[in-house]
């Protein structure tokens, strides 16, 4: 685990001896971070656990020795139940879909931002209003859109309705800098004779590399997370499932079975856990900056 | 796999490739176009891409969703409002109503709140970011996950269930904890508020940071007391920002639908309006039911978007 950076350095308050207030705060910190850890660390464990040992005792008691741990569990789920194909599957979904986004949104943004045409603030508004509509309402004329084109339950149908999906936050965030960057530049460009183009190309994308960071990073985890664009759009075609899907089946046909269901849950959550980890600061920047997002 | 690999090859690399393309041809087209026309017509150029997607996911299907909420469930004939009437008078979508309502309530106060404390209590000590980060990982993660993490902890069983092995250790019996509503629902969102509070928490954060501490050094100097300090000045400039995170997390309890999915599929009247729609469209395929469920969602939603664009005028008539 790398520091976290979610902090700005501490400014020091009055300097204070350990009164029973501070403890008391101490405690309460520790309470909640406690609480708030216990749920996943206990699933963590238990998925190192034999399946006997699941079944039998709870996951404190792996704290005490004897200790025996095993990737059994793992082996199981990625071998015998396509979670490893479902990870993979995951991977073709996710990655394209988040490029795909990127690239349109930012040249909206830039129109948005950086040039002057008529209806654009009546436009921006749809935009900011799209923000909240629930993408519920889309499902099913979507789908038959998609049958018809005969891409149901295909990667193209995912990647082309997360795009469609991701856009109204993608191009708000992306706008909202943009048009933050100082207008001098964009000026002492086109008195050098710099197009819109070499504009949007050499200063804009360039400057904005932080807020493109922290969307990605978004889109990333909202596709990789979701559940219900891959339940309806890939829906019952398992070769092109992605891992929400296949754990959600999991779920429901072997309701009991904790030690696939415990291995398979950390699976799931691996990838967004090292995205987490690695690029905290631009996921709360992204966080802070789109509030507005529903 | 080989063909699949190469079809997102291609969109990877392929799609802003073509974007670029597009862009500089049309750059290049607008140098042979009249100097009054050119500036009029870039803008549509650069925003067509985007346009096209945002007409074709979401603006045709709404309107599109409407029209279906008043056909019948193929979308065939139309019947009226016969949809809204039965969606209004179904025991099913009744009580999904009523747990949408009890999720916007509990999971608005129970994150916010949470976010709040958490965030005020974290200010005063040096090791508020380790802190923040716990609190801040379960954002990271899916429903789907979360959703087993707690179908864990309210196993019946106190072999597995953590909940039941305190009950148990404490002398009592294991509890059923997601048979019985409400309280099935209330654990749910139990689960979501473990979720969002760590975005709360972010965003109070930071408005805290920009409060500004000679302000608050000085009414501590006048004699104020922690609580006071909070309660007159701290809490009122943190006010608008807490009623922006508060329309984010209502359209999340509106919406929500993965976590039910996963721990109870709306079983034991735990069902949420987009489970309901989900179950309508998918298991009985009823198109006109699940449209009108659908519409009811958007219309709810409708207010707060109304209020993010008049509160995103305010903040462009600052700029």
């Amino acid at each position: 685990m790398t520091a976290p950076s979610l902090a700005r350095p501490a400014v020091h308050r009055r300097r204070r001896g350990l009164r029973p207030s501070r403890v008391a705060l101490h405690l309460t910190l520790l309470v909640i971070a406690v609480v708030w850890l216990i749920p996943a660390l206990g699933l963590f464990i238990n998925s190192f656990r034999p399946s006997a040992d699941i079944s039998s005792s709870g996951w404190w008691t792996a704290l005490f020795p004897p200790f025996e741990f095993t990737f059994a569990n793992y082996e199981e789920v990625l071998n015998r139940q396509g979670l490893d194909r479902a990870f993979i599957n995951s991977l073709f979904i996710t990655i394209p879909a988040t490029i795909l986004v990127l690239v349109v949104a930012a040249f909206a943004a830039y129109a948005f931002a950086w040039m002057d045409f008529r209806g654009k603030n009546v436009l921006f508004v749809v935009v900011v209003g799209l923000l909240v509509v629930p993408l519920q309402v889309s499902l099913i004329p979507i789908l038959t859109l998609f049958a018809d084109a005969g891409i149901a339950g295909t990667f193209l149908a995912v990647w082309l309705a997360h795009t469609g999906f991701g856009l109204p936050f993608a191009i708000f965030l992306l706008r909202n800098y943009m048009g933050g960057l100082p207008r001098e530049v964009f000026e002492s460009a086109a008195i050098d004779g710099a197009g819109p183009a070499t504009s949007f190309f050499r200063l804009a994308l360039p400057m904005s590399v932080p807020v493109l960071a922290s969307l990605a990073i978004f889109q990333f985890l909202w596709v990789w997370n979701d559940l219900l664009v891959a339940l309806v759009f890939i829906g019952p075609v398992p070769a092109n499932q992605p891992l929400t899907v296949v754990v959600a089946n999991l779920v429901n046909s072997q309701g009991g079975q904790w030690h696939l269901l415990t291995a398979a849950a950390f699976i799931v959550m691996i990838l967004p856990l090292i995205v987490f980890f690695s690029l905290q600061r631009y996921f709360v920047r992204g966080i802070t900056g789109g509030a507005v997002k529903g | 796999m080989d063909e699949r690999l190469l079809t997102a090859a291609i969109v990877i690399v392929g799609v802003p490739a073509a974007l670029v393309g597009y862009v500089l041809l049309i750059e290049t087209i607008l140098k042979f176009v009249p100097g009054r026309i050119a500036p009029r017509l870039r803008p549509i150029l650069w925003l067509l891409p985007a346009m096209t997607f945002l007409g074709v996911f979401l603006v045709y299907p709404t309107i599109d969703t409407v029209r279906r909420s008043f056909m019948d469930g193929f979308s065939e004939n139309f019947v009226g409002l016969a949809n809204y009437e039965y969606v209004f008078n179904s025991a099913e979508t009744l009580g999904a109503l009523a747990n949408n309502l009890l999720w916007i309530v509990l999971l608005t106060v129970g994150s916010v709140g949470f976010g709040l404390l958490i965030a005020v209590l974290v200010d005063r000590v040096r090791y508020e970011s380790w802190i923040k980060a716990v609190i801040f990982l379960p954002l990271a993660i899916s429903f789907t996950a979360a959703g087993i993490i707690w179908r864990f902890m309210y196993d019946f069983r106190p072999e597995s269930g953590t909940l039941n092995a305190i009950v148990v250790a404490l002398g009592g019996e294991p509890v059923g904890w997601l048979n019985d509503w409400p309280l099935n629902t209330i654990l749910l969102i139990v689960v979501g508020v473990w979720m969002q509070v760590g975005f709360s928490m972010v965003i109070l954060s930071a408005g805290l940071k920009s409060i500004s501490t000679e302000l608050l050094e000085a009414s501590r100097v006048d004699g104020a007391n922690e609580w006071q300090v909070f309660r007159s000045i701290t809490f009122p400039l943190l006010l608008p920002t807490i009623a922006v995170i508060s329309t984010t997390v209502v359209i999340i309890a509106l919406k929500a639908f993965d976590i039910v999915y996963i721990m109870t599929n709306g079983n034991f009247g735990t069902e949420v309006l987009a489970n309901r729609m989900y179950k309508e469209l998918f298991n009985f395929s009823q198109f006109g039911r699940g449209s009108a469920v659908a519409i009811i969602l958007f219309l709810a939603i409708v207010p707060v978007m109304v209020l993010n664009i008049k509160r995103f005028r305010e903040q462009e008539a600052i700029r």
